[in-house]
């Protein structure tokens, strides 16, 4: 790894630290959903900023993996790790069963598929009756256990959540400066050279997305685990939409992008929630609402490649390294 | 039993009306800007909603439907200035995030102004519902019947038989051309967008007697509106008619035959079949499109 | 014998964009297509690539048959090729995209390039030497850091064949690499396919400067509405009636 990712992830090392100073739950509480986004938009990220295929349904394979946590724990026993594994895989199986047919469409029909798709599954959540537990959902979920550790605390999930994240940061660092990174970012930029570069487009993009709905599983999972409770109303197309704000405010295909994105819309949300109120007396979500709208048309217009490129600084480049090892050439 | 399928046919009938407008507003504007607005519904519930209120002032029905219209129309034509206008050039997937975007604000816009609550509208005409065949037909239905055809006709009209009618026609299918002519593209986008608004403020006034009209319903009605599009191939308003009937129809006998829960799982099933296995008829449509 | 065609023909709605083309390209020589616009060239070379399949006729490299193959595993074969209208991954850099191209040069999936096991760093470490190796012998290894979109058209165009030759290729086709290019670049360019001939490197080149054809292609091969009209060395090209025919009417010679 170069220099300046690890600085990157040193950076957040130390500022991760922090919060286990300072004990407050609601603190971790907060970082644990920013983190479980982040893991979620990462995925995403490398669908949309990378293979440059978009999803407006990935509210669904959240939910799916909650749901599977919670269904394989409270109504099969199975134990909550494997249960969490299941989570995890569950959500990927779907993904590759309606990826191959669903990627063949391009952008704007593939952003309507998979918006269909995430309403159909919001449904099947509040129909499902005896298995989904409906609309009220289900509750009773058993604390996460790995042998006799139990994960029990904001604190232990704050822990969890990130370490899964930083593990998921190295990996992703990984594809993007591999061979699959490359070949990624090619099927965005030009999938009629790619597949003539040999690279099987359908395949990796199939892999991409699969890839995207396991990562959104796991986090369901662990949510499931961290709420102990679920229901249909966290995995609505509002959802969706904010994954893809997410994505989109930190800024598509770079690498800190999706954790950036988290952060600002959490934090956003938090603000609105304080200050709304103050300001106008009597108020309540419906400014979040509009505000988030107005975001969403404002960044498509000025600022479509997001905060990052903002933030260059933490952008990983190949740029500068070629040039030194030219010189460096006989 | 056979009133029973005779109701479900009316109820089909009139839900698939709405949808039919909502869907041929959807597939002019797209034909005509090559945008898809998911923010149509959102142009109805507003339409609705602001019938509600105005009618609550005493204004007798028909001006409330007048000045409804008039008052969305403008706001269809303020966001396209305000936005569509200011992304010009941005590609189609981002056009459709402004309209999601946009679809958001409003809601959160009526969610502001009128509440949760639900509310109702007078209809058009007195009377009782008409009994047909043991079943009964709402007589709003039959002002909604009528809303669609005049819109057909009229768009029909528009395009057919007048000469800016055919201006619009040629600018979709030669933009160059267009520009060369003097003809305006901008223009014909704004007024795409004042005539989404009008229609779908149209739309919403004529279904809130017979609906429970609240802030939440546009998205639903937008999505649907476009499924109904989609099975009529977005190339032509006949087709979008036809594609909203056939939903309605079709959600209506689910709903009542088998489990009312599955009414919104219906047209998002179609959806994904149309996109999936038969997107020649929605994709022959965009490779049609220039602009 | 590299690469035979035999009998290809394909209509695209009533027309023959390509009719019954067959010859052959011998290892380590530049077959060059020439034709007038329209004559069917690029189509010809989507066929061969695998994007549009032919209706009749048979393709082979090294006699095993290419027909009904998807793209990608003509790549994989062996063939590479190059657009008329660029296809450069713009946003990435130059190296990145060389590095692209060599896709086909190592295996690891999906999976194992979430790890970074020293095997995957070994691999990344040789395809960058090679690229870069590449890109100094096409004369863009200065150039390696920039984005591909930063070049001037003549650099891309050069670009592009650097990221065809990645994978070490049995066969390049380059679809009009000299077009839009200034007298200087397309001497370079002509030098640099010279080179490439030299080194062993097969290719197929459809150009419309006879300059670049005659001083690079060892056989001509002739297209006009879809069919072969000559097949021969440059000089038998040159001096054939049906040719200058369907370039320039009668009465004229070519160069």
């Amino acid at each position: 790894m170069n220099l300046k990712s690890h600085k990157g992830l040193i950076l957040l090392l130390l500022l991760l630290i922090i919060p286990l100073m300072v004990e407050s739950n609601y603190l971790y509480g907060t970082l644990v959903i920013i983190g479980l986004y982040a893991i979620i938009v990462q995925g995403l990220g490398i669908l949309m900023g990378y293979a440059g295929q978009v999803s407006f349904g990935h509210a669904a394979f959240f939910g799916l993996g909650g749901y599977t946590a919670a269904i394989l724990t409270t109504r099969f026993h199975w134990p909550t790790l494997l249960a969490l594994l299941a989570s995890a895989i569950l959500p990927g199986i779907i993904a590759g069963l309606i990826g191959r047919q669903t990627l063949k469409l391009r952008e704007l029909y593939l952003a309507l598929a998979t918006l269909s798709f995430g309403i159909l599954v919001h449904i099947f959540f509040n129909e499902g009756g005896e298995l989904t537990g409906g609309p009220s959902g289900m509750s009773g979920i058993p604390n996460l256990s790995i042998g006799s550790f139990e994960f029990d605390s904001d604190q232990k999930f704050y822990i969890l959540v990130w370490f899964i994240l930083l593990m998921l940061l190295i990996g992703i660092y990984n594809l993007v400066h591999s061979r699959t990174g490359r070949a990624l970012c090619s099927i965005r930029e030009s999938e009629y050279a790619a597949e003539n570069a040999g690279i099987d487009c359908a395949r990796l993009k199939l892999q991409a997305f699969i890839f995207s709905a396991l990562l959104a599983g796991l986090a369901g999972g662990l949510y499931a685990f961290y709420v102990t409770f679920i229901s249909p109303s966290p995995f609505s197309f509002h959802t969706s939409v904010q994954f893809v704000l997410m994505a989109v405010i930190g800024g598509l295909g770079t690498f800190w992008g999706p954790v950036i994105g988290a952060a600002v819309v959490v934090a956003l949300n938090e603000l609105l929630r304080e200050i709304v109120p103050l300001l106008i007396p009597g108020a309540g979500g419906e400014y979040q609402i509009i505000i988030y709208g107005v975001i969403l048309v404002g960044l498509m217009i000025f600022q479509p490649k997001g905060l990052s490129s903002i933030g260059q600084f933490f952008r990983l480049p190949l740029k500068k390294e070629p040039t030194t090892e030219v010189k460096n050439r006989g | 039993m056979g009133e029973q399928l005779l109701q479900l046919l009316f109820t089909g009938l009139t839900l698939g009306s709405i949808y039919s407008i909502i869907a041929l507003t959807l597939v002019t504007t797209f034909n005509v800007t090559g945008i898809l607005n998911l923010a149509q519904g959102e142009f109805v519930v507003i339409g609705a909603l602001l019938a509600v209120s105005l009618q609550g002032t005493g204004m007798p029905m028909i001006a409330v439907f007048i000045v409804s219209v008039i008052l969305v129309a403008i706001l269809g034509g303020l966001l396209e200035r305000l936005t569509i206008n200011r992304a010009r050039g941005a590609s189609s997937l981002s056009m459709l995030i402004i309209t999601i975007g946009l679809s958001i604000s409003l809601r959160g816009l009526a969610l502001l102004i009128w509440g949760t609550d639900t509310y109702s509208l007078p209809a058009f005409s007195k009377g009782g519902s008409l009994l047909m065949g043991g079943a009964a037909l709402n007589p709003q239905s039959i002002w909604i019947f009528a809303l669609v055809a005049v819109t057909l006709a009229g768009l029909y009209g528009f395009f057919e038989h007048t000469f800016w009618g055919k201006v619009v026609k040629a600018s979709v299918y030669n933009q160059t051309g267009a520009r060369l002519q003097g003809i305006n593209l901008n223009t014909i986008s704004f007024l795409a967008f004042v005539a989404a608004g009008g229609l779908g403020a149209a739309a919403g006034v004529s279904i809130g007697p017979i609906t429970m009209v609240t802030y939440d319903m546009g998205f639903m009605l937008g999505v649907k509106g476009f499924v109904a599009a989609a099975i009529g191939g977005l190339s032509n308003v006949g087709g979008a008619v036809i594609g909203g009937i056939l939903l309605g129809i079709l959600e209506s006998f689910s709903s009542g035959l088998i489990s009312s829960g599955l009414k919104d799982a219906i047209s998002m099933i179609i959806l994904l079949g149309v996109l999936l296995f038969r997107p020649q008829g929605i994709i022959g449509a965009i490779r049609e499109r220039k602009i | 014998m590299l690469l035979e065609l035999s009998g290809v023909t394909k209509h695209f709605g009533g027309i023959a964009a390509v009719k019954d083309i067959g010859f052959r390209v011998t290892e380590g020589s530049i077959v060059a297509l020439i034709g007038p616009n329209g004559a069917g060239k690029t189509t010809l070379f989507n066929i061969i690539t695998g994007t549009v399949p032919p209706e009749k006729g048979s393709i082979t490299i090294n006699g095993r048959d290419m027909v009904g193959l998807k793209p990608f595993q003509i790549a994989s074969a062996g063939i590479t090729r190059t657009f008329q209208n660029l296809q450069l991954f713009s946003s990435m850099t130059v190296l990145e995209n060389v590095m692209a191209g060599a896709y086909l040069r190592s295996k690891k999936g999906f999976i194992r390039s979430l790890f970074s096991f020293p095997g995957n760093c070994r691999e990344e470490k040789k395809i960058r030497e090679e690229s870069l190796t590449l890109l100094e012998n096409i004369g863009l290894v200065e150039t390696a850091g920039l984005f591909a979109s930063e070049l001037p058209f003549g650099k891309q165009r050069l670009l592009e064949i650097a990221r065809a030759l990645a994978s070490h290729p049995a066969l390049v086709l380059l679809d009009e690499p000299a077009a839009g290019l200034n007298p200087n670049e397309t001497e370079v360019l002509t030098d640099y396919l010279k080179k490439l001939k030299r080194k062993g490197t097969t290719m197929i080149l459809i150009e419309h400067d006879m300059q670049t054809v005659m001083e690079a292609a060892d056989r001509i091969v002739v297209l006009n509405f879809g069919q072969m009209i000559a097949e021969g060395t440059p000089a038998e090209i040159q001096a054939n009636p049906e040719v200058i025919k369907a370039y320039l009417g009668e009465d004229e010679k070519i160069a």
